[in-house]
């Protein structure tokens, strides 16, 4: 087993990619540099993010694969889940390996692994559009804090600034400690410290919009009103907002 | 005066949830000149705890009504507490829900008070309102109201983005015995008039890319279910009707909630068809989805849905003769009529079938549901040797799978 260790960034393993053909390097095993990792047995490289070597894997991928596959690359990575980088070089390696087009190939175990997880990447993504809850400072930011399974704050990016073009925002993943500002102009990543806990309603006070708490709890009320209790039905309820979500849903921690 | 509003909402919102129509999809308004908003594929921004999505703020503009139909909350007879939006607090709600990302848009529907063309008036107004003076891109469903003029339609339609008028019932007889005020016809005609808009500014589109939107997604349609005694074979008849004759984007089938002591109705008490819904609901996608005809879900041999399994098993079960089909070969439209088989899967294979193929193996990591398609296909060297009749295979399905209706059985009979 060949030791390959990258920097984390979805440029440094395309990199490495590159070098495992480069060097030729067999059996590897890649590895992020940020992780734990054990004990690491045999020869180890180390990759050197590189523009070059990436823009070279790039452009060959996007060469075999249809658009919709190649950002299905990326989705995948966000998903930070163990052995992604030696999924996603395995059926890099495949699609390479192969002169016609198998992306669609499902009775390969790893297009049909990849295939499946961008699409809970995707549904993260979708779900983040759907459960951002923004409150207004008194300085006119709407802000949200988050907490998504996966990666997905620049998969989300594009989809806020079109709606929201007329209102400065700040998305925060409060467990990856970044965040995306939007300052009527472009979209930032940041990263800052918050002193407060939001959910703390005396503090929402002292930095929120005179009005906020009013729309909130007007959002309470409609959420309550428009349930119709002679079908109550939990399951289904919990299926489509899993509890993990709630702590940032005004909704669920706003009642009465 | 804050009050005031919280009373309002809750009267104006409970009042508005017998409309089933959620949906906020279908519609391709983009953000213009970095105003507020857009609209294009739907989200759910909620799900209320019976389970449905919330996606529109969904209200009447008052509850104060002239009719007295049977069904509804807000018939004149009932004796509830009434309330009325102003048009600037609807636009208010709705401008700072939008912002704080609760939802997608505006569902404004309206009891009728003085008549059709006043009530019509304020709502198109609210709409008006948004749009021009809040640029507002969001999605906006209004209810058009029957019997308004056609000059205030066209107006909705300007501004809306989808529009609706409710049938109701079933049949014209229903709507006869519960909602004496209604007049069929003063429904059909005004839906036929939105269909021709819709079509002509299709056309329109294709030659000025640049003409403004009439309702670009589309009008819709709902009917109470269970209330009166149609069969599937008729409301699933007149939905595909509907669909065929009005271009209709969508036809919703609201499970009557009891609220009426009226004998004409169920009492209160018994319990919602929400089984019957979802059958229909299922029977409304294979007509839309599947390439089913209405004649093969429901004939007048089988005039009732089974209620215990979906009519895609049912028409498989009806229909053995066809099967099994061997899964290598099958063209793409019968993969998709397999029970257990659904448009991705069907997708997947088709795409898949190509490298290799297809096991056993292969589909159940594809995630097709193999307990119930195992009777009706087979692969190279793999099938279900058992001869098993139909009635044989439904209760076998019946008994592994852990239908999601059986725990709602016990505990609507546990409530009642």
């Amino acid at each position: 087993m060949n030791i390959v260790i990258y920097d984390g960034s979805f440029e440094g393993l395309m990199t490495a990619v590159f070098e495992i053909y480069e060097y030729k390097i067999v059996q590897p095993n890649i590895v992020n540099s940020n992780k734990e990792t054990g004990s690491l047995f045999g020869k180890v490289h180390e990759v050197h993010t590189n523009k070059d070597k990436t823009a070279r894997v790039f452009k060959k991928l996007k060469d075999k694969l249809t658009p919709n596959a190649f950002s299905n690359l990326y989705k995948t990575f966000l998903s930070e889940t163990r052995e992604i980088e030696n999924l996603l070089y395995r059926y890099i390696a495949y699609i390479l390996s192969s002169n016609a087009s198998v992306e669609n190939d499902y009775s390969n175990p790893d297009v049909l692994a990849l295939q499946q997880l961008s699409r809970k990447v995707h549904r993260e993504k979708h779900r983040m559009e759907a459960f951002v809850r923004f409150q207004l400072t008194q300085d006119q930011l709407y802000f949200c804090l988050i907490q998504p399974d996966y990666n997905v704050l620049s998969l989300i990016s594009k989809h806020f600034e079109k709606r929201y073009a007329d209102q400065r925002w700040l998305i925060y993943d409060s467990r990856r400690k970044y965040g995306l500002y939007y300052d009527l102009k472009r979209v930032e990543e940041v990263s800052m410290r918050f002193e407060n806990d939001f959910n703390d309603k005396a503090a929402l006070k002292t930095i929120c919009d005179e009005k906020e708490e009013l729309y909130q709890k007007l959002w309470c009320i409609y959420f309550g009103s428009v349930n119709i209790a002679a079908r109550k039905n939990m399951k289904l309820h919990i299926q489509h907002m899993p509890k993990r979500y709630w702590r940032y849903l005004t909704e669920k921690n706003n009642i009465n | 005066m804050s009050d005031r509003i919280k009373e309002k909402l809750n009267i104006l919102a409970d009042a508005a949830k017998y409309d089933v129509s959620c949906s906020s999809s279908g519609s391709n308004r983009k953000n213009k000149d970095k105003g507020l908003g857009n609209a294009s594929n739907g989200i759910c921004h909620a799900y209320t705890e019976d389970g449905r999505c919330v996606s529109l703020l969904k209200i009447l503009l008052t509850n104060f009504c002239i009719y007295d139909c049977a069904y509804c909350v807000s018939r004149k007879s009932n004796d509830i507490k009434r309330a009325a939006f102003t048009v600037q607090e609807v636009v208010d709600l709705t401008i700072n829900f939008y912002r704080r990302n609760y939802i997608e848009g505006l569902f404004l529907s309206s009891g009728i008070f003085t008549n059709a063309d006043y009530t019509m008036e304020r709502l198109v107004q609210v709409a008006k309102k948004l749009r021009l003076e809040h640029n507002f891109n969001g999605y906006i469903h209004l209810k058009a109201i029957p019997g308004a003029s056609e000059e205030l339609m066209k107006e909705a339609g300007k501004w809306a983005d989808r529009l609706s008028i409710n049938v109701e019932m079933p049949t014209e007889k229903s709507l006869a015995l519960l909602a004496p005020d209604k007049k069929r016809e003063d429904m059909i005609k005004p839906m036929q008039y939105l269909k021709q808009e819709i079509l002509a500014n299709k056309e329109e589109k294709k030659i000025f890319k640049k003409a403004p939107s009439f309702a670009p997604a589309g009008q819709s349609t709902q009917m109470v279910i269970g209330a009166t005694p149609e069969t599937d074979l008729e409301i699933l008849y007149m939905a595909n009707g509907f669909y065929k004759t009005m271009n209709m984007r969508r036809v919703y089938y609201s499970g009557y909630v009891p609220i009426s002591n009226d004998n004409r109705l169920p009492a209160i008490g018994t319990p919602v068809p929400m089984i019957r819904e979802n059958r229909l609901y299922q029977a409304d996608w294979l007509m839309r989805f599947y390439g089913f005809k209405v004649n093969e879900i429901v004939d007048k041999q089988n005039p009732l849905l089974d209620i215990d399994i979906d009519p895609k098993l049912g028409w498989a079960l009806r229909n053995m003769n066809l099967f099994p089909m061997d899964i290598n070969t099958i063209d793409y439209q019968l993969l998709m009529r397999v029970p257990g088989i659904g448009i991705q899967s069907a997708n997947k294979i088709t795409a898949a079938r190509k490298f290799s193929r297809m096991t056993w193996e292969h589909l159940k990591k594809i995630g097709i549901s193999m307990n119930r398609a195992k009777y009706f296909i087979h692969t190279d060297s793999e099938f279900e040797k058992k001869d098993l009749q139909p009635l044989q295979i439904k209760q076998i399905i019946m008994q592994e799978g852990n239908s999601k209706y059986k725990p709602n059985f016990s505990s609507q009979l546990k409530m009642f």
